[in-house]
């Protein structure tokens, strides 16, 4: 490394030591090096140790309830042996060095943070932990063996240093190649009980979300949108809009038209006095009924060959009895708590945004493609994310893109605010997907041959901006878990095809993605073959998942703690599903009883395998918040659209799961040195089949189209 | 536009507003108060919740008007050092996730906890079921609930 610039970079920021831990190569943990030169204005990944002892960790993912703003200080707090309540967090902004190690790009996602980040993280802090010794070692004049680092302290003979003491020091040391890590043994932190850090700063209203950005002279902007996807604005009169008191300016954007006033309120009723004529376009003939029957009639023929093995047609002609199912799930839309929000000011030749992304580098690029700024003229603060669910993670950054647009056209420094129905109506959604299922079964109720088409637009196609475009026309996230799906390699003859399709509404990555779906159908139709052979759902499981000791592990474990086999008091019914998404492992066994045409879910019994739990309660509490969001999605999720209006606005007709309909959920860890999986959205997809394989038990009817709310139940 | 005072967290506040402005946008775009949050606008979410004069109120579909005269307190003001028994259960059970829709829910916990100190899952349900969390912290929140009524009875003061 160039001493120099780490000297320099260190004297900035005040004399402290400070490590960066980039991974050039994705996956490989390469020796650390200096801080990379800065992409625009924002700092580098690293760990500071202040002289005045503060520990200050710069996150290269974000908050967004998933917990990781307390576990990735708590790996380096392990390492550096220091006290975990006491490390100041923040987030980092764009930065290369900040990429996903794996995925290489900046971005929070895909359940991936606390695995990928793993060994990064930890040894950031051995790495310093050495260093601060080298330096006690030196100062001291102690061999380096008799030093010992500790809670913040390094014991050198019979000196004592604190961290902040040796900082400076140590950073003029060279940095060592590749510290030893402690042993499991000696964790202090990795799989214990640790609280939330950012626990109490979210009870007393004090936690900055994008939302609650505040600055001199900062006005409100709200945006009409077109009516219709796809739609253009075609002229706009803006004159009632601007006697509206506190309504500055009315500016047209490429996707509207914006009113920016002192504050929301002035804004929206400036909004609503606001005429514009809009070009509806093609959009105009997309409707919910139209599109389901299209996709109907394409599922029913082979799409591009996905996984294929032997002849399935043959399969099933041969087979002893054959089940066929069509299956239909709408678009859904993400629904944060926090509506989609950005705050952009422009100062010259340069520009600063605020807003809770997932994808920090993607809005950067975008802002200083828009302004004609080189991207380093773009700083972009995160602030807390109230929710991301993937809308955050836009990889055409509709949301920021409309706000500079606004702050370039309006000239002024605004925060765009989108209302709970600019949000719903936003695009972005989980796909609309039609699958079209037949199953072969042998004499023992078996399956042998199983025929698969999807039917649903690319979101890999959508993410072209950040990801490029993608290499095979197969997108994995339309098919994962029917494609790779542990039942199917028992399958003799099998084929799983893919139609992708296009539409004028735009889709995005959606909590579990392409799982909230496929494993509805797959766990759905397994339990549809198992009772329609007379066999137990959980027995039939564990014959075919066989070979499959972490989707048994799941599965057993919450078949013993759910007492699977005990029977249920009257009027109590259960399913059980079983799924592996984002390298974890999860079973659900859902406790049911049907009243007034409706399910009432009284219990949600899970186990999940992800590995090493890094933070054991934070998996539990993930685990539970995809359980309540599987749930939503299972008894209410559902976007339709008439004439290219989308028909929901907000949540009265776009209804999430309150309180009085949250079951009793218990989560149980599988013990498992398995390697690691993600904990954030793996919980989602065995909810929904779990739930409705449950209801079949009560009322003998099979559901085969989301949400359940659309059916009336009737117990048998 | 009219000149209007009202309490807000014990201190008097000056604002020339629209009287049909809702509260909530005057707590937080006027007075600078973003501890209470906008998730719906029209009383679906629960985001929004102050409390006035005790109650518990949307404060998005509140004109400001209608709460001149009275107490208006939020989030900020639920106690002096994120002491309340509530906020200590919730830090203790590590309730909140993304944290967004959390303001709300304890202003509507501590509502309930006033009047039913020792609250049964039915009241829980009764009174929380206006307040969404997306992240679906609800078993949480009722454990949290129960915690603190728990420590408000051993002597923990609101
Ligand atoms: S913002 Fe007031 S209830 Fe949702
Ligand atoms: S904690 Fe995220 S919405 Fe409740």
């Amino acid at each position: 490394m160039n001493r120099r610039n780490f000297i320099q970079s260190s004297a900035v920021l005040g004399g402290g030591l400070l490590i960066s831990f980039t991974i050039p190569q994705a996956n490989k943990l390469a020796a650390l090096s200096q801080p990379t030169a800065t992409s625009g204005f924002t700092p580098n990944a690293f760990l500071n140790i202040g002289a005045d002892n503060t520990i200050t960790v710069t996150l290269s993912h974000v908050e967004m309830g998933q917990g990781i703003w307390t576990t990735l200080p708590m790996l380096i707090a392990e390492e550096l042996d220091v006290d975990l309540k006491k490390i100041i967090v923040k987030h980092g902004g764009p930065d290369k060095a900040l990429n996903h190690t794996v995925f290489g790009v900046q971005i929070t996602g895909g359940s991936s943070t606390t695995w990928s980040e793993f060994d990064r993280y930890r040894y950031a802090g051995a790495t310093a932990r050495i260093m601060l010794m080298q330096a006690a070692s030196k100062k001291s004049g102690t061999d380096l063996k008799d030093c010992k680092a500790e809670n913040g302290i390094v014991i050198a003979g019979k000196n004592k240093y604190t961290y902040g003491e040796l900082a400076a020091d140590a950073a003029l040391l060279p940095i060592p190649e590749r510290p030893q890590l402690k042993k499991p043994a000696e964790w202090k932190y990795i799989g214990k009980g640790n609280k939330r850090l950012d626990a109490s700063v979210k009870t007393n209203g004090s936690a900055v979300f994008g939302m609650d950005i505040k600055l001199p002279g900062l006005l409100t902007a709200v945006v009409a949108h077109a009516p219709v996807f796809g739609g253009k604005v075609k002229s706009f009169d803006s004159t009632k809009a601007m006697l509206v008191p506190g309504v500055k300016q009315v500016v047209q954007i490429p996707t509207g038209v914006a009113v920016i006033a002192e504050h929301y309120y002035a804004a929206q009723q400036g909004k609503k006095v606001l005429s514009v004529v809009w070009e509806d376009g093609i959009g105009a003939q997309l409707s919910t009924v139209k599109q389901a029957a299209e996709y109907k009639k394409l599922a029913a023929t082979d799409g591009l060959t996905a996984q294929k093995k032997g002849d399935a047609a043959a399969g099933i002609s041969k087979s002893a009895k054959v089940y066929k199912a069509e299956y239909v799930f709408p678009y859904l839309a993400h629904a944060a708590m926090e509506p989609l929000n950005c705050t952009v000011r422009i100062d010259g030749d340069g520009c600063e945004i605020w807003t809770g992304t997932q994808l920090p580098a993607a809005e950067q690029a975008s802002a200083a493609k828009i302004l004609g700024f080189a991207p380093e003229k773009v700083k972009v603060n995160i602030p807390f994310l109230g929710g991301g669910f993937g809308r955050r993670a836009t990889p055409v950054t509709d949301f920021v893109s409309e706000a500079v647009h606004i702050a370039k056209n309006s000239g002024k420094s605004i925060k765009m605010v989108w209302s709970r129905e600019d949000d719903m109506k936003g695009g972005h959604y989980r796909p609309f997907f039609v699958h079209n299922v037949q199953v072969g079964l042998n004499s023992e109720g078996l399956p042998v041959a199983w025929k698969h088409n999807i039917v649903g637009q690319s979101i890999m196609q959508a993410a072209t901006p950040a990801f490029g475009a993608p290499k095979t026309p197969i997108d994995s996230t339309s098919v994962e878990g029917v494609m790779g799906s542990p039942y199917l390699t028992q399958v003799p003859d099998h084929f799983v095809g893919l139609h992708n399709t296009e539409e004028v509404v735009p889709v995005l990555w959606y909590r579990s993605v392409g799982h909230t779906h496929t494993a509805y159908v797959m766990e759905t139709m397994i339990d549809e073959l198992a009772k329609s052979s007379g066999q137990d759902p959980v027995a039939y499981r564990q014959r075919l998942l066989a070979d499959h000791p972490r989707h048994l592990a799941a599965l057993n474990l919450v078949a013993e703690k759910g007492e699977w086999k005990k029977t249920l008091p009257k009027g109590r019914f259960k399913g059980i599903a079983v799924n592996e998404a984002f390298g974890s492992f999860v079973a659900v066994l859902a406790e049911v009883s049907i009243a007034d045409g409706q399910v009432r879910v009284h219990k949600i019994d899970c186990a999940i395998d992800c590995g090493l739990a890094v933070n054991p309660d934070g998996v539990k509490a993930q685990t539970e918040s995809g359980i309540v969001f599987g749930l939503t999605m299972a008894l209410y999720g559902e976007l339709t659209l008439e004439k290219g209006k989308l028909q929901q606005n907000n949540f009265y007709d776009y209804r999430i799961a309150r309180m009085h309909e949250s079951p009793e959920i218990n989560v149980f860890i599988v013990d498992s040195n398995e390697k690691m999986g993600g904990a954030g959205e793996c919980s989602v997809p065995p909810t929904a089949p779990a739930i409705v394989n449950a209801i079949f038990t009560a009322t003998g009817k099979r559901i085969y189209n989301l949400p359940i709310a659309n059916h009336k139940l009737i117990q048998q | 536009m009219e000149k209007l005072t009202l309490t807000v967290n014990g201190l008097a506040r000056e604002v020339n507003v629209d009287p049909n402005m809702p509260l909530l946008w005057v707590l937080r775009d006027l007075l600078g108060l973003t501890g209470t949050k906008f998730g719906c606008g029209v009383a679906q979410c629960g985001a929004c919740t102050v409390h006035v004069n005790g109650e518990a109120l949307r404060s998005c579909v509140t004109k400001v008007s209608r709460a001149v005269g009275q107490q208006i307190i939020t989030i900020e003001a639920l106690s002096e050092n994120n002491d309340h028994p509530l906020q200590l259960a919730w830090a203790e059970l590590d309730v909140p996730q993304c944290g967004y829709c959390q303001s709300g829910q304890l202003m509507s916990a501590a509502v309930l906890l006033r009047e039913k100190p020792n609250p049964t899952d039915q009241d829980i349900d009764d009174a929380m079921s206006g307040n969404i969390c997306r992240c679906g912290t609800y078993p949480r929140i009722r454990a949290a609930i129960h915690k603190a009524a728990k420590m408000q009875q051993e002597g923990v003061k609101p």
